[in-house]
């Protein structure tokens, strides 16, 4: 393979990463700041025999990607909030039917239209509690192009290995900005397979029976078993029931799949955590400045660390609490009023050494910004 | 094959009301699909929300049962990923054309070679009884309880100006051109869209004063005609049923094949 080496923008390196990954099926709607993926997939996808479709609106890109999956496709979308709103409801449907995809969120300012064009982080709870009704999700992170390279084929191995929608939460700074992108070689990246069925033809298969480490293996829709897939609470046949056992048991397992795996989910970077006085929290293109302000004092002799999160949900309460813990001041650094602080807030033993370093104006946070708010909680002034 | 060996006889009796129109519709797109012999895998039914969306749950297919009105955006995923399967869709009024209006007319823009059958009964039916796109002016719904000032689609012109390269319109009185009718939709190289007027007499017909199922099926005979009769011409106020359009269009997952020819040479 040639052109290893690309000086790409990070909505291009997540379309090949993606196909890096498997990727056979993308379907979306041209919105600021995510068209570029939706561009770059029109001219790659069909290159391989993939499939790329301009949809209607953001809800039947969702929509055509959960039924391209179903037939044995690994499939992504990719949008921003206010097509992120519109897709909530199709989102629960592959929580619940547990169908494998990938949904892409480019952040921009909000709410509503908000900032088309600006830097923000405000839609962490949307991926979180978006869709209505009690679920677990998992939603990824990165902070430049070599690490959304990864945590792109990591959102489709996750999505996977848990049959579940994944969400890759980029902003439009990791969006647009420009950056030298290495391609591994095939094999590099470890990439995860559907599990299917080894249930014959001919043999009843049930395709929502959990087997004993709660994965269920999938046939292929339109192949050799003929099933039902409902939104609505179902048996291991696939088939309706309000059953209180069942429903309970189907819930249950919902949650568990994800929730019981939060220390194999969870992917962070840490650094200079080791003698840490202060400690940043930080993610996405926020974790940029974060890290910048962090090598920069560490120069001067301050011991400050960062603990850059990868996997925001489900939030890594164990992980933080363990890095945290000698830590005289965190401070969370975000582009929204404090999402992923409150989480940080529940995971720490004392909540009030916690602090927010934010911008809410579609700037994009730098570090003169963060090293401000630190003098102030560290008494020093600004 | 005997048409019971279509169905999930496990999932029986069905929910729909005494005198619904919809077990007609069931039987009549069997037996269509008896008529051409089609092999129980190599048919994807996909499905909404609303009483008629409920059809999936007990044909021995592959059924996918989705959310309100999205059945089509579903259905051109199966569809662009396994052209070679049978794809029908069927829906009520208000699932086809209220909530899933854009998906149907874009779906009939592409071409796509989905099989859509809109149920009308001119009723929400499984939330109780209020007004679709297609209850039509004049009418009486629990949520239209002075009478429902919203005009209805025409539904075979909606489907022509979208683009669909197959349209019919039939009823569940007319239960042998139904089952000719799908028979050829299903055959039809492109989207096609067959309008069945079904029964309700639970909410449309009592609210309507319409009176019983039989009474309801028997109006069918009386109020439509077929196409282009000599009867339509003197009373332009009957409804025309039969096959409006029947073209020979591009048809997407082909045309998509052609595209993916194009950028393999052009790599």
């Amino acid at each position: 393979m040639k052109n290893q080496i690309k000086f790409v923008q990070g909505n291009e390196a997540c379309v090949e990463a993606a196909l890096y990954a498997g990727l056979d099926f993308f379907a979306g709607y041209p919105i600021t700041p995510s068209t570029e993926i939706a561009e770059h997939m029109a001219v790659r996808l069909p290159q391989i025999g993939g499939r790329f479709l301009q949809m209607e609106d953001e809800i039947a890109s969702l929509c055509a990607i959960i039924g391209a999956s179903l037939t044995g496709n690994k499939v992504m979308t990719a949008t921003s909030g206010p097509g992120f709103s519109l897709m909530q409801e199709a989102l629960g449907y592959a929580i619940m039917t547990e169908i494998p995809c990938v949904i892409v969120n480019v952040q921009r300012g909000g709410p509503s239209t908000g900032l088309p064009t600006h830097a923000s982080q405000g839609d962490i709870n949307q991926a979180r509690w978006g869709t209505h009704g009690d679920h677990a999700i998992i939603a990824l992170t990165a902070s430049n192009h070599q690490d959304l390279f990864d945590i792109t084929v990591e959102a489709f191995n996750l999505a996977e290995t848990y049959r579940t929608p994944v969400i890759l939460m980029l902003d439009e700074i990791t969006g647009h900005m420009r950056e030298r992108l290495h391609i591994p070689k095939p094999g590099k990246i470890p990439i995860v397979s559907r599990l299917k069925t080894s249930v014959k033809q001919g043999v009843d298969y049930h395709p929502y029976l959990p087997r004993e480490d709660g994965r269920l293996p999938m046939s292929d829709f339109g192949g050799i078993h003929r099933y039902n897939v409902t939104g609505l609470f179902h048996d291991m046949w696939g088939f309706p029931t309000d059953n209180p056992q069942i429903v309970h048991g189907l819930l249950r397992h919902l949650l568990d799949k994800i929730g019981n795996n939060v220390h194999l989910i969870a992917k962070y970077k840490e650094y200079y955590l080791e003698d840490a006085t202060t400690i940043l929290v930080s993610y996405g293109s926020s974790a940029r400045s974060a890290l910048h302000l962090v090598n920069n004092r560490r120069n001067r002799g301050e011991r400050l660390g960062l603990l850059e999160l990868q996997t925001l949900w489900p939030f890594p309460y164990g992980i933080v609490r363990e890095k945290c813990a000698n830590a005289r001041h965190v401070l969370v650094v975000e582009m929204n009023m404090g999402q992923i602080l409150r989480e940080v807030k529940i995971a720490v033993e004392d909540p009030e050494k916690v602090f927010l370093a934010n911008r809410i104006d579609g700037m994009f946070i730098t570090p003169t910004d963060i090293r401000n708010i630190l003098r102030l909680i560290q008494g020093k002034g600004v | 094959m005997a048409i019971k060996d279509y169905l999930r006889e496990r999932f029986f009796p069905h929910m729909w009301c005494p005198g619904c129109g919809h077990g007609t519709v069931l039987n009549c797109m069997l037996r269509a699909i008896e008529n051409l012999a089609l092999e129980k895998n190599d048919i994807v039914m996909v499905s909404g929300i609303g009483c008629s969306a409920r059809i999936s749950g007990y044909v021995d297919f592959h059924t996918l049962h989705t959310i309100h009105g999205r059945a089509l955006a579903f259905a051109t995923g199966v569809k662009m990923s396994r052209p070679d399967l049978n794809l029908i869709v069927p829906m009520g009024d208000g699932d086809a054309l209220a909530i899933g209006g854009n998906h149907f007319i874009h779906a009939a823009r592409r071409n796509i070679d989905i099989t859509a059958i809109i149920m009308n009964n001119r009723i929400y039916g499984m939330t109780g009884g209020q007004f679709s796109p297609l209850t039509g002016y004049g009418k009486l719904a629990t949520t239209a309880p002075y009478t429902n000032i919203d005009h209805a689609f025409d539904t075979v012109s909606l489907a022509i100006a979208a683009g669909a390269s197959f349209v019919a319109r039939t009823t569940t009185y007319h239960a042998r051109q139904m089952t000719d009718i799908i028979q050829k939709a299903i055959q039809h190289k492109g989207f096609s869209v067959v309008e069945v007027l079904t029964q309700c007499p639970t909410y449309f017909g009592r609210k309507n004063k319409e009176g019983s199922a039989a009474e309801m099926m028997e109006n069918y005979k009386n109020i439509t005609t077929p196409i282009g009769s000599k009867k339509s011409q003197e009373n332009p106020e009957l409804i025309e049923r039969g096959i409006f359009v029947e073209k020979e269009m591009p048809e997407y997952c082909s045309e998509y094949k052609k595209i993916i020819q194009k950028a393999v040479k052009g790599k």
